[in-house]
């Protein structure tokens, strides 16, 4: 096991240098809007590590995450909404004029504090994740049938947020970069460059937490919840609890990649909530690598990176792109780029290609003992 | 008469109509050593799902050390001490092997414990212990899914003991053993009796013999005899069962 962590550990370390190094030099190199790209794609590798969590190391393949992303969203915006508009008629946000609303509604009332709001972005998503995933897990429905639930979830919050013009602008959605924060408007290049900085930081945070959880014996629950849930019960667990955390904090993890996006992108809209991008969310780790943190990081940096070059030029050819990832990730690369490396893929493809020579040992010794939880 | 640690009482399981047991009764004293035998369809791994709290049963009642198990999910009756072993080896693959033990003898099951405690020095001496008991010590730190068929049969059955359940229920545990793995895994069970109790469902016969025990013979969901493998196979029931409609069972 030792020996497997020694082996493996350097290419890790450089990737975190590389990671590090690019987010201290990126608001020298990059413009503001390419800087502002990057702090939106570093606030959904948070979600993606949610995802890992739940997907890669549980089994559980959640279709609904936008969900929990949205509400992070507009639990954010409705702070800032609130923030800004003491010189509205009746105090109020401005779109509620357009539907002669001129009573908050109740539900907005806390979010005139910044601390409940603070809690509120990952609260409300993990309770909502821990509720709906105990209903369904205690009744024990599992594998595609449980994706399908989330996906019909997703779907009910979706057409809920849409059409509740009264409560929430409905299809609008709630604007953010015109709202202010601390004297300053959000979309302002200096707010972008400190949630830049607050993305970063948050996404190493989260990347801590998440390792924390899955490494030593609750991540082993959780690695035995995926390779045999009726089999562990027998042995004294109770899956359905380890399967209610882990959720509720894929769903908070959701919840402040949502709030960061939204911050960063000036909106939140009923838009989060359609299905292909919880799919999307999805894709990211496969292609990255499932059960390998650093992989859900980097698949959705990199994805959403190629998507927005590739689409400046080529606008049509992106979505025959992300199509043919998906399926050279599931017919030839299961474990993802990340999961594919750490096996020893590109010596393996090399010695195929003819370039590197062949080991003269047992072909797989080295992959006998354990792997380390990668991350 | 002692109390007995578990006790069946008129149980019944129907599958829309079919029973898969009817009546059945039975009881087991605390250290006793019990091989359940009967041809296939009998209902022997019926029986263990109503114990192990999988199945409900349409009528009856389990009592274990007195109290009823019926309504109680799995974990807890895991946890009260009862312990299963499948007829295939189900151990988790992609975890290794020392893994795989901790897992069992982990005193904390609960999910907060679990997130911050590392292995105490005893569960380590323990996880020790029972690998060398299964001769997996070499394979200490090698994913259990790329053990032998007989290696995962053995890491079952010494998580099994590392649950330190009161109650062992083995379902199968030499299928597809060879005669040397047979002979090995018999003399394990017989070792637990007298701490455990154990309750073994085979169709081996050699096997059933080798562990020298009181032997229930099931057939239709329903206890058709009980008493030494001698007694058992002298009798004329359970020869008509096995023998006379029943060639391919025996």
């Amino acid at each position: 096991m030792l020996k497997a962590f020694q082996q493996r550990r350097w290419p890790l370390v450089i990737v975190w240098v590389l990671i590090i190094a690019a987010i201290v030099a990126a608001p020298a190199v990059v413009s503001g809007f390419g800087l502002n790209l990057l702090g939106r794609f570093l606030s959904l590798s948070i979600v993606a590590l949610g995802i890992d969590l739940i997907w890669g190391f549980t089994g559980l393949l959640s279709l609904g995450q936008g969900i929990f992303f949205a509400l992070g969203g507009y639990a954010a915006a409705m702070y800032l909404q609130l923030n800004s508009s003491s010189d509205e008629p009746n105090g109020i946000p401005e779109f509620f004029g357009l539907y002669g609303v001129d009573q908050l509604p109740g539900f907005w009332q806390p979010f005139h504090s910044p601390w409940f709001t603070l809690i509120a972005i990952w609260l409300i998503p993990a309770l909502l994740a821990a509720l709906l995933g105990n209903l369904v897990f205690r009744n024990r429905i599992k594998g595609v049938y449980f994706s399908i639930l989330t996906q019909a979830a997703l779907l009910v919050f979706f057409n809920f947020f849409n059409g509740q013009q009264k409560l929430i602008n409905g299809t609008n959605g709630l604007k953010t970069d015109v709202t202010e924060l601390f004297g300053q408007q959000v979309g302002s290049a200096l707010m972008q460059r400190g949630f830049f900085w607050l993305t970063a930081v948050m996404v190493i945070l989260a990347w801590l937490a998440v390792r924390w959880v899955v490494r030593g014996r609750f991540g082993e629950v959780l690695i035995a919840i995926r390779d045999d849930e009726p089999r562990l019960r027998f042995a004294g667990y109770n899956p359905t609890l380890f399967k209610t955390i882990v959720f509720a904090m894929a769903g908070g993890l959701a919840g402040i990649g949502g709030a960061l996006y939204t911050v960063q992108s000036g909106i939140v809209s009923p838009q989060y909530m359609t299905v292909p991008f919880s799919i999307d969310m999805v894709i990211w780790v496969a292609v990255g690598g499932r059960g390998t943190l650093i992989g859900a990081i980097l698949g959705a940096l990199v994805i959403n990176l190629a998507r927005s070059q590739i689409s400046t030029f080529w606008p049509e050819g992106w979505l025959f792109i992300l199509g043919g990832l998906f399926i050279l990730v599931v017919t030839a690369l299961p474990e993802g780029v990340v999961g594919w490396w750490q096996a020893g893929g590109p010596r393996n493809l090399l010695t195929r290609l003819g370039v590197a020579r062949r080991i003269g040992t047992y072909p797989r010794l080295e992959m006998d003992g354990k792997e380390e939880v990668q991350s | 008469m002692t109390t007995a640690l578990l006790e069946l009482r008129q149980i019944s399981v129907s599958f829309d109509g079919f029973m898969a047991l009817r009546d059945l009764n039975l009881s087991l004293q605390p250290g006793e050593l019990r091989a359940v035998i009967g041809p296939n369809g009998a209902g022997k791994t019926t029986f263990l799902d109503v114990i192990t709290g999988k199945l409900r049963p349409t009528a009856g009642d389990v009592l274990f050390k007195g109290r009823s198990l019926l309504n109680k999910p799995e974990h807890r009756i895991a946890r009260l001490g009862i312990g299963r072993k499948f007829q295939s080896p189900r151990v988790f693959e992609n975890l290794t092997v020392e893994e795989n033990l901790a897992l069992a003898v982990s005193h904390p099951k609960r999910p907060w414990p679990l997130l911050s405690a590392g292995l105490s020095a005893v569960e380590r001496d323990r996880i020790a212990h029972l690998m060398g008991i299964v001769s997996l010590q070499q394979r200490a730190h090698q994913v259990a899914g790329s053990l032998s068929h007989g290696q995962k049969q053995w890491l079952e059955i010494a998580m099994l003991v590392g649950q330190s359940p009161d109650l062992l229920l083995v379902d199968e545990p030499v299928a597809g053993l060879t005669d040397e793995e047979t002979d090995l895994t018999a003399d394990l069970l017989k070792s637990l009796v007298g701490d455990h109790t154990v309750l073994v469902i085979d169709h081996d016969m050699e096997f059933i013999r080798r562990l020298e025990s009181q032997v229930s013979v099931l057939h239709q969901g329903h206890v058709l005899c009980e008493g030494s493998m001698d007694q058992i196979q002298s009798d004329p029931r359970v020869i008509e069962v096995y023998l006379g409609r029943n060639e391919e069972a025996a």
